[in-house]
């Protein structure tokens, strides 16, 4: 067997939504080469990823289910992709760019001397090689490169590509295969986890209302937080509320924060400064809610309000609440 | 007991970079400054030295312009600064980078921990830390936000890391390799005397001879090549201003163009 590995992020056995984005992908440079695509399943009690992995588009997988893996951990988890790959000479292996997806497919191009694209926005073949277009320079300009060699390698960023509707009737062989080290062999312990309360993961989301210095304060967040509330989005922040202690930083949208790609960014008393823009100019439809008429964000934003924040969120929250009938 | 931090000179974040008609990547005038997130590892270096009495060093990989990344290094309080560097290094991707890197850790001998800003701005990766850490055979944190406990002496670890899902306490064993976001410190400045003594620093070049790397950390030995860069599309239409006598009546006309657009 050999052909397109992906390798399904999951964590706690819910996985990350741009796994099956990476799937959708695989599936097409499969079907171009007629080589078969395997989803990689690492984790402990994974067996709704595995079969999701069917259903998104796979036509087998290899799991490994094991008490080692069950936190995400760089060593145990690239020795055994490494692994993989190697038993299977699996010729592409794809992943979301997510936090554990960036770490991983890196060290396991590194153990394999082989060409990484990261965090690419657009992926294709070209003869032998994987191409794709990546953002560089904060988002500023785009880049088109290749990786060469026996095993390529590329990591997807979240949203960039269409996730695939899930066919609940797929499905086909599972292949265990056994850990590679074990716990004494790994020099690293994943002591404690604190959930980020109400946490919507930004990279994923498909809505974000963001506020700037215009919130004012830290308790001006909370008109911010209703109206991502009633639209089922995240909260996003401006590097200057982040830096002011209103929000954590886990909120910043922009250069030293966050890249999002959501289908609505509502920014909210933002004035769009570029290190702003740099993290949320894919945004798809961007509304800008501000007072000065003249604030950049205007320049990027579909729709505009020009008004007093503290008037119009609660205004919005109101009229959305009506026509979605909650 | 060392420490050491590796950057790199960038374009400054609010400068407009742009591809020109020859197909290269300008940024006018603007400054280099160093990658943003490095401000944060420089800063959390030399609060281990101050705490820890730990030598500490900042490396770049690249030509004469990183430099100035290095002195900012210096000039923040870094003890010492070495450019890695030759021209056949030209085109290299992140695995010939980090062969650099860790061949000149392994030259330096004694470290026990290597630390990167979250990513680099320019090249718009993080992959080369990673790899770095595989190159060395140490374990890798990426993310972390927050040291919690380093015993130089016992060669323990213990930080935070910020996931998707939230935060993660890990510890680990020396030498390592971290990754740093923005929450870990507030970035320090040079002071008047730090900029005096970064000025006058010779900064030493190794050269792939001088690390020992053969062609590993070369443009030739490259997988992954650059084709072309681009600009962004333009982003279609200009924005239209939602007017009404009240914020309700404007609230009301946004909300039922977003759902005729079917964005909600």
């Amino acid at each position: 067997m050999s052909g397109v590995f992906v390798w399904v992020d999951q964590f706690h056995g819910k996985a990350l939504p741009v796994s099956w984005e990476a799937l959708g992908v695989g599936r097409k440079i499969a079907d171009t080469r007629g080589v078969p695509l395997t989803a990689v399943v690492f984790g402990q009690d994974i067996d709704r990823p595995v079969q999701q992995a069917f259903h998104y588009g796979a036509d087998k997988v290899l799991k490994c289910d094991d008490a080692t893996l069950a936190e995400f951990r760089l060593e145990p988890y690239v020795a055994l992709l490494v692994k993989v790959v190697r038993d299977n000479g699996a010729q592409i292996v794809l992943g979301g760019a997510s936090t554990r997806g960036r770490e991983l497919l890196a060290a396991a191009a590194a153990d394999l001397d082989a060409g990484l694209l990261a965090d690419v926005t657009e992926l294709g073949l070209e003869g032998d090689c994987l191409k794709a277009t990546r953002p560089v320079y904060a988002g500023k300009v785009l880049s088109t490169a290749t990786a060469s060699g026996a095993v390529q390698f590329a990591t997807l960023r979240s949203r960039a590509f269409p996730a695939p509707t899930p066919d609940t009737s797929r499905s086909g062989e599972v292949v265990s295969v056994a850990p590679v080290l074990s716990e004494d062999q790994i020099t690293t312990k994943v002591e404690g986890f604190e959930e980020t309360r109400g946490s919507v993961n930004l990279a994923d989301a498909r809505i974000i209302v963001s506020g700037g210095r215009g919130v004012g304060g830290p308790e001006g967040f909370a008109p911010v937080r209703e109206l991502a509330e009633v639209l089922g989005g995240a909260v996003g922040a401006s590097r200057a509320t982040v830096d002011a202690g209103w929000i954590p930083y886990a909120h910043q949208v922009g250069q030293t924060g966050k890249t999002v790609s959501p289908d609505l960014y509502i920014a909210v008393g933002i004035s769009g400064a570029i290190q702003h823009q740099a993290g949320m100019r894919t945004s798809k439809v961007i509304v800008a809610i501000n007072k000065d008429p003249d604030a950049p964000i205007f320049k990027l934003a579909r729709y505009g309000i020009v008004g007093d924040l503290f008037k119009v969120l609660p205004a919005l929250t109101q009229a959305f609440k009506a026509k979605l009938g909650k | 007991m060392h420490v050491v931090v590796v950057t790199r000179s960038t374009p400054d974040t609010a400068a407009k970079v742009e591809v020109n008609a020859a197909g290269a990547v300008t940024w006018g005038d603007a400054q280099l400054v160093i990658n943003p997130w490095d401000e944060y590892t420089v800063t959390e270096a030399v609060i281990l030295k101050e705490a820890h009495k730990v030598k500490t060093t900042v490396l770049a990989v690249g030509p004469e312009q990183h430099n100035d990344s290095l002195k900012q290094g210096l000039a923040i309080g870094i003890d010492e600064a070495a450019r890695i560097w030759d021209d056949a290094m030209e085109g290299q991707d992140s695995l010939g980078y980090a062969s650099a890197v860790a061949a000149a850790i392994k030259k330096l001998g004694d470290v026990d921990l290597v630390m990167f800003g979250k990513e680099l701005v320019d090249v718009g990766s993080d992959a080369h830390i990673y790899q770095v850490g595989r190159k060395l055979g140490w374990p890798v944190l990426g993310s972390v936000s927050k040291i919690q406990a380093i015993d130089f002496n016992a060669k323990t670890l213990k930080v935070e890391r910020m996931i998707e899902e939230g935060k993660q306490i890990v510890s680990s064993k020396l030498p390592a390799v971290i990754s740093v976001l923005k929450d870990i410190n507030e970035p320090r400045y040079p002071s008047f005397m730090g900029i005096r003594k970064a000025s006058k620093a010779q900064i030493p070049v190794w050269g792939s001879a001088d690390l020992g790397l053969g062609d590993a950390a070369s443009g030739g030995a490259a997988h992954v090549r650059t084709i072309a860069y681009s600009n962004l599309p333009v982003r279609q239409g200009t924005v239209e201003i939602i007017e009404g006598a009240t914020e309700q009546e404007k609230a009301e006309k946004l909300v039922a163009k977003l759902l005729e657009e079917k964005v909600i």
